[in-house]
């Protein structure tokens, strides 16, 4: 390994760069001054109290886990569908069909939005939680469909192969062998995919009708001086809570290549 | 290793052709393999035997013919209700599940009680030498034990037909030799047909009743492996198995299964019927094999013929010393082996020899 | 052939229920947009006459053509910053880190990708805000006298956020690249006579052309389409596509003007990136 102290330091400082404004959350979490600025006026944990004075960020908290609970659930169903078909089976058209399917990955999210919205109104539907799912699925099914097929791509055929010259019909093999081992990568796209969906802010602000929606709550909220401090004690606890649960995904990532005995090649995407 | 001809048929494949796209993968494939045969289909990769060996377990299907298994058209019948059990080339050891749980995975349905399969289980193991390895974790395994337990896994099912895909591929080569003679006495032991796939014409030699040379779609000769070596049908199978020195010739006479031939090098040779596979319309050969070759060390007689040559290489191999010698008058070089015994030293590059051999262990190619 | 029809019916009977969704939540819509988009619209309602009016307007009159302009300019800064500032620490992490701990920095740069979004683009409008945390800490230094409210810069600080936000998108793909750099090849190269330096140049750098091609890309066509930041950090005073689309969509009531824009966005992320990947495709033949 060639030593290269500049390149160490430059790293370094990129991170820090990124790190920046999450290192800044819990700083000014616990300052005790309503205006976020230096210096540091002393500790307190009031504003993780405040925050909850408000009713609308239950509310809102609600609401998001409902939408992002039923998005990481349909969004991981339909990806296993689709990465499963994609790496196993030859079909004809599947360049297109699977283009359509990560289309959203390289469209603007704005007008994936007011392309979902123009229909919607078009047809009468009342915006609701429901049409914010409806657009989540959309989104985050690209990414689940990115984590499945290599979860699917990594399962050596023979094991199916084997399971059904051992006896098994096509449906038991799948219970019993595929589904164990794709395990770890569908933990791992509800994961993802929840956290994109609690995160995502276009479509849960243009879908959602004004229902208060965790982000677009913190997004107005920003908005008021007075109201920024609770807002980065609440970014702190969403902040740990990401990383949290991206390293119980990674953990089940790495657990899923670990077990099917092959090499790990890096992280997500 | 003989093989009994009153054994019933096992195995019977109905000229089968099998077309992946535009590509002919089988081309007519016919012949039989009996019940209790070890049985090897031997070609280089891609002509078609693992192709054919899937067929039998129902993985691939096929465009026309028919294989049949202990006289039943398998034609529909999906791989999980064919008697026949598979070891795969990657082992395909379920990675989830212990190494009892994955012999076991085929006795899910079995009606037996739990106990019952238990001891099924300890006695699989025990018969591939992995007694007491049940609850170790499948990926823990190394190479050798990964192929025990899939054996183990295939046979606790009393399959009618053991199908093996090159399962010593991935093996190294003391391991490979040691596996070999194992599988054998397995064969021995349970008596049921083994169909093994494999690229490694020594390997099929050492363990089979008998061999399918197969290339490119089509069996190119089945036979023992006795026939194979020493008679093989075609220049092709000759030179896929062992080492072949070719000599052009030209016949000048044939009658009365006599075939009167005039080789380069060797002059004329009178050769039996037996010594001349059908013809194919190629430019006449003779064949002869390395060990059928001696040279004679000075003061050395023999009641064969000799012919003088030239050493242009030799090559030690530690038991064997292999030297290409130039036969006198041609512009031919023919390998011959010879053992190192004491007494026998190696020649060097450059000297005169005297080299022996005899008209019986010529093949006509033509 | 009987057996290929049977796979293909069943690998189609698997997709479908994915690929309906797909069709139904976004080929129709999409189809919907592009159709709008040829219509007059306005006051919630789209109708009758078809016309090119929209696309004559948006590429004739200065507001529009100011927007888009501007969209295009920041996406382009933004791609250039993140990419340039990208391949070193891509470079560092695949060359420099021991094979052990390169999962480890992978994940410690991804982190602040998956952290809320809203969050991380909020909190730079704290940062940089009037008498905010930057300005607070000059002046608590006695650098300046007055507040610097960078963010009054509109143009500058989205740049900014946004090439902070993009930025581990253009690591992963030049570091894969990088990757896969043989690296005898290097060896092979330093060889043959060349330094270190021109080593990278001529080998290093086009052999992981592809990984700065979809970095570029994976940067470039979100961005164009952001919405948030130029609300949160320009203060909605330095509008892009997103925000022109929103402001004829929904404050305008015109569903057609704003389909049009949404697709002319479309055609323009895509032209370019097209563009993009035609001029630079003598690197992308031959490899897989």
């Amino acid at each position: 390994m060639m030593k290269a102290p500049g390149l160490r330091l430059y790293a370094m400082l990129y991170l820090l760069v990124l790190y920046a404004p999450i290192l800044v959350l819990p700083l000014f979490a616990f300052n005790d001054a309503s205006i976020v600025a230096f210096p540091l006026a002393g500790f307190t944990t009031k504003w993780f109290g405040e925050m909850w004075q408000d009713p609308n960020l239950g509310i809102a908290l609600r609401n998001s886990l409902i939408i992002a609970l039923s998005t990481a659930t349909l969004a991981t169903v339909l990806g296993i569908f689709a990465a499963r078909s994609s790496v196993r089976y030859q079909w004809p058209g599947k360049p297109i069909v699977m283009g359509a399917i990560m289309l959203p990955l390289v469209l603007p999210e704005m007008i994936v939005a007011m392309a979902l919205l123009v229909i919607l109104l078009s047809l009468g539907v009342p915006l609701s939680i429901f049409t914010i799912i409806m657009g989540h699925v959309l989104i985050c099914m690209p990414f689940a469909v990115a984590i499945l097929t290599s979860a699917f791509q990594s399962l050596d055929r023979s094991f199916e192969e084997a399971a059904m010259d051992l006896g098994e019909t096509p449906w038991s093999t799948f219970r019993l062998i595929v589904l164990p081992l794709v395990m770890p990568g569908i933990l791992s796209s509800f994961l993802i995919t929840f956290t994109i969906s609690i995160d995502e802010f276009i479509i849960s602000n243009f879908l959602g009708s004004g229902r208060p929606i965790l982000s677009v709550y913190i997004f107005g909220q920003f908005r008021f001086p007075a109201k920024v401090p609770a807002m980065l004690a609440l970014g702190t606890i969403l902040v740990c809570f990401s990383i949290l649960l991206l390293i119980i995904a990674e953990y089940f990532r790495r657990r899923g290549v670990a077990r099917i005995g092959g090499k790990d090649t890096g992280g997500f995407l | 290793m003989t093989f009994s001809a009153e054994r019933s048929t096992m195995i019977e494949f109905r000229d089968i052709q099998k077309y992946y796209g535009d590509y002919h993968a089988l081309r007519g494939i016919n012949g039989t393999i009996k019940a209790g045969e070890f049985f090897s289909l031997l070609g280089p990769s891609g002509c078609g035997k693992t192709t054919l060996l899937r067929t039998i377990a129902g993985f691939e299907g096929i465009d026309s013919g028919a294989v049949l298994i202990d006289g039943k058209d398998m034609k529909g019948v999906p791989p999980n209700v064919r008697p026949t059990n598979m070891v795969f080339q990657s082992y395909a050891i379920f990675p989830h599940m212990s190494v009892a749980e994955n012999v076991a995975f085929g006795l899910r349905r079995d009606p037996r009680s739990r106990a019952e399969k238990a001891s099924a289980v300890e006695e699989a193991l025990q018969m591939v030498g992995l007694k007491g390895f049940g609850a170790r974790a499948a990926h823990a395994l190394s190479g050798g034990q990964r192929q025990r337990v899939a054996l183990a896994r295939a046979l606790i099912l009393k399959p009618k037909v053991l199908l093996l895909d090159e399962p010593l591929s991935a093996l190294d080569k003391k391991m490979r030799e040691h596996m070999q003679v194992e599988l054998i006495k397995l064969q021995r032991q349970v008596g049921i047909t083994f169909i093994l796939v494999t690229h490694d014409q020594e390997e099929a030699l050492v363990m089979s009743d008998r061999i399918a040379v197969m290339f490119e779609g089509q069996i190119a000769q089945l036979a023992d492996p006795e026939t194979l070596y020493r008679r093989p049908n075609s220049k092709k199978v000759a030179d896929f198995i062992g080492t072949m020195n070719f000599l052009p010739c030209s016949v000048l006479s044939e009658a009365g299964g006599r075939i009167e031939i005039e080789a380069q090098g060797l002059g004329r040779v009178t050769l039996t019927e037996d010594q001349a596979p059908p013809p194919r319309g190629e430019s006449p050969v003779v064949g002869l094999r390395p060990e059928t070759l001696t040279l004679l060390y000075p003061g050395q007689t023999t009641a064969e013929r000799v012919v003088g040559g030239k050493v242009d290489e030799a090559i030690y191999f530690g038991d064997m010393t292999y030297y290409d010698v130039y036969l006198d008058g041609t512009d031919i070089e023919v390998r011959l082996s010879m053992r190192n015994v004491p007494g026998r030293p190696i020649l060097d590059v450059g000297e005169q020899v005297k080299v022996a051999w005899s008209p019986e262990a010529l093949v006509l190619f033509r | 052939m009987a057996k290929g029809n049977s796979e293909a019916r069943t690998g189609w009977l698997l997709v479908s229920p994915p690929a309906v969704y797909t069709v139904l939540l976004l080929a129709a819509p999409l189809a919907t947009v592009l159709i709008y988009s040829f219509l007059t619209g306005g006051k919630g309602e789209v109708g009758a006459p078809v016309t090119l009016q929209n696309y004559i307007d948006l590429f004739t009159q200065p507001v529009y053509r100011a927007v888009m302009w501007r969209s295009l300019t920041i996406s382009l800064m933004v791609t250039a910053t993140t990419v340039i500032l990208a391949y070193p620490i891509a470079y560092f992490v695949s060359f420099h880190v021991s094979p052990s701990k390169k999962s480890l920095w992978l994940f410690l740069i991804t982190i602040p990708f998956w952290t809320s979004y809203i969050i991380r683009v909020s909190l730079w409008r704290t940062i940089l805000g009037y008498n905010g945390i930057v300005d607070s800490l000059l002046m608590g230094l006695g650098i300046t006298a007055e507040p610097v409210n960078i963010l009054s810069h509109g143009f500058a600080s989205i740049v900014f956020t946004l090439s902070h936000a993009y930025a581990p998108f253009a690591v992963l793909p030049i570091f894969v690249s990088l990757e896969k750099v043989d690296r005898a090849l290097l060896e092979a190269g330093q060889d043959l006579g060349e330094t270190r330096w021109t080593t990278f140049l001529r080998v290093t750098l086009p052999l992981t052309m592809p990984g700065v091609i979809a970095a570029v890309l994976i940067v470039f066509i979100p961005t164009v389409g952001d919405y948030v930041t130029p609300e949160l950090i320009g203060g909605g005073k330095t509008p892009m596509i997103a925000n022109l689309i929103e402001v004829e969509m929904l404050k305008k009531r015109d569903q057609a003007m704003g389909s049009a824009i949404a697709v002319a966005a479309m055609l323009i992320v895509g032209v370019v990136s097209a563009a993009f990947v035609l001029a630079n495709r003598r690197y992308l033949g031959g490899r897989k």
